[in-house]
């Protein structure tokens, strides 16, 4: 039987001392309330701004445009186009820039290291500042806005495809080379049947996402829907904004179902 | 394989095994063609053509070369002070930032927290209410931040506060869909037993639900602030806060030395943050399911 004193003593190591999360939450609290002060959250600006936003809303009922609709939807279709071709155009680069990032596919852990910091490194800028730069060399239109996607996709890809790679079980690459199989062997026998459901089900969900910065990159001029969408609401366009908004939710959904069924496809079908 | 089934095959399984052959070979070939003809399509809506790719790379190398003024190796420190001449103001802009990315987590999460228990199957209040709290998840999270940040710079004017707004209204979607999932997959054991005590569904939530899916959640909202940050940075493009409107107007001007050097600070700033956050999340979360 536990005595009394040992099973508080084992109820208070279980807690620990409060005080030091304690400090940390007030820490946070205290950013947060200072960030909330200095962003202008917390006094007139926020008070003053909610009249201006319920009225911009309601003049974005009824949508209004449909005489634009083929513009939209052409539109529409590059933005489409834009997040699927710059989803695979990076898969293709990020596949075998994985296996460079990976410790179980590139044991020399200088190089692998230098790799993973350079995939980061592309992560690191967001599509919207990639865009900018694309539209610099290649000009306006979606070809800068697909060249966007890809190069944030390749860094963003071949980390989780190096993760996925890193986490397959040692059991079956070692059982192909008990069974005189070497190097590429390994790895296609080995680990490539165990990490492709996931490789794919993980571009499919960064296709889904690639649709979404999709139509906004137009913005600055990379083609599809953003263009359209921005330069309604510089005119304060509301009707045309609202229907354009509609559209990009409906083309987001329908990715997003399809990309569902592919993926339980993936999964269940094999 | 062959060897070892000759029964097998008598007792007519080969055909099968023939048959089940030949549909995953049609199957490949249906997605691999599927794939392809998809790509060529879009290559043709996108205007992708190799020539005009060709043809810009030397142009974004050209880029590249302007945006890094003469840096001497004798005179480095000088150099590079130059080129960070505006420093001060840069990292103050950076702050602005990370705090926007911080403070938008914070709203965003909260919120999305508390609605969504009301999306979740199995704690809902109701069907109603149940499909409107869904819906209007789906929305704040489909409708891109900068969408939002366009809007709210019209209602709250230039600066960081239509920014903190527009990140914010989309980590709420965002959140409050991963954490409905989250709250779907718990254990409904102890919120039977607080219930069975007498437990309202307020007490259910707090006492049975949150501490099963804390781990998760932490590791969402780590990981969502990640994305908060990078927002954070180009959601000044459209005039609503933080470093974002300083590169932008860099970009326009074709001041390309600031270009660069506000380029390299940012993208070491998320590079950093970004690692920090990532360390934390598995240190915190690393026992959480995914």
């Amino acid at each position: 039987m536990t005595s009394r004193a040992e099973l508080e003593r084992l109820l208070a190591d279980g807690t620990g001392n409060p005080w030091p999360m304690r400090i940390v939450w007030l820490a946070l609290a205290g950013v947060l309330a200072y960030a909330a002060v200095a962003l202008g959250l917390l006094g007139p600006q926020f008070v003053n701004g909610l009249p201006k936003l319920a009225g911009a809303i309601g003049m974005m009922f009824p949508p209004r445009g449909i005489e634009h609709m083929p513009e939209f939807l052409w539109a529409l279709a590059e933005t489409i186009a834009m997040g699927l071709l710059g989803t695979v155009l990076g898969a293709v680069v990020a596949f075998p820039l994985s296996l460079l990032c990976a410790s179980t596919t590139l044991p020399i852990r200088g190089l692998q290291f230098g790799f993973r910091r350079f995939a980061d490194s592309l992560r690191s800028l967001d599509h919207l500042i990639w865009a900018i730069v694309f539209v610099r060399a290649v000009g306006l239109g979606p070809l800068a806005g697909v060249l966007a996607i890809a190069i944030v996709d390749v860094g963003n890809l071949s980390k989780l495809y190096s993760e996925a790679i890193d986490n397959a079980a040692k059991g079956p690459p070692e059982g192909v080379r008990a069974a005189g199989g070497q190097g590429a062997e390994t790895f296609r026998w080995g680990i490539l049947p165990q990490v492709l459901p996931n490789i794919a089900s993980t571009t499919l969900y960064m296709w889904e996402s690639n649709t979404r910065s999709a139509t906004i990159l137009g913005i600055v001029g990379a083609g599809g829907i953003g263009y359209q969408l921005s330069d309604r609401l510089r005119v304060y366009e509301w009707g045309q904004a609202s229907l354009i908004i509609l559209l990009i939710l409906v083309a987001v959904y329908a990715i997003d179902l399809i990309s569902g069924r592919l993926r339980r496809m993936l999964i269940e079908g094999r | 394989m062959n060897t070892a089934t000759p029964a097998l095959a008598d007792a007519g399984f080969a055909p099968l095994l023939r048959e089940r052959a030949r549909r995953d070979a049609v199957r490949a070939a249906t997605a691999i063609a599927g794939l392809a003809g998809a790509v060529l399509l879009t290559a043709d809506v996108a205007g992708f053509e190799p020539g005009r790719l060709v043809a810009g790379l030397p142009r974004l190398g050209e880029f590249l070369v302007l945006m890094v003024p003469e840096l001497a190796l004798r005179s480095i420190v000088e150099d590079v002070g130059h080129w960070y001449w505006n420093i001060g103001h840069w990292l103050m802009l950076l702050l602005d930032t990370v705090l926007m990315a911080g403070l938008a987590t914070a709203l965003g999460t909260i919120g999305g927290a508390l609605l969504s228990f009301s999306a979740s199957r199995n704690l809902t209040r109701g069907p109603v209410v149940y499909w409107i709290v869904r819906r209007v998840l789906e929305f704040a999270r489909a409708v891109p931040d900068l969408v939002f940040a366009i809007i709210f710079v019209f209602s709250f004017g230039l600066g960081p506060l239509a920014g903190v707004l527009a990140i914010a209204v989309h980590t709420l979607g965002a959140q409050g869909k991963l954490f409905a999932e989250a709250n779907e997959n718990v254990d409904m054991g102890p919120l039977f037993g607080v219930r069975a005590c007498g437990g309202d569904r307020r007490e259910e939530i707090l006492w049975a639900v949150v501490p099963q899916v804390l781990p998760n959640w932490v590791s969402f909202t780590f990981w969502r602030f990640e994305i908060n940050l990078r927002s954070a940075t180009i959601i000044g493009f459209v005039g609503a806060g933080g470093i974002g409107v300083e590169l932008y107007d860099a970009l326009r001007l074709n001041y390309y030395d600031d270009t660069g050097a506000i380029l390299l600070l940012v993208a070491l700033c998320v590079f950093v943050i970004d690692d920090a956050s990532e360390r934390l999340r598995l240190r915190i979360a690393g026992g959480a399911r995914q």
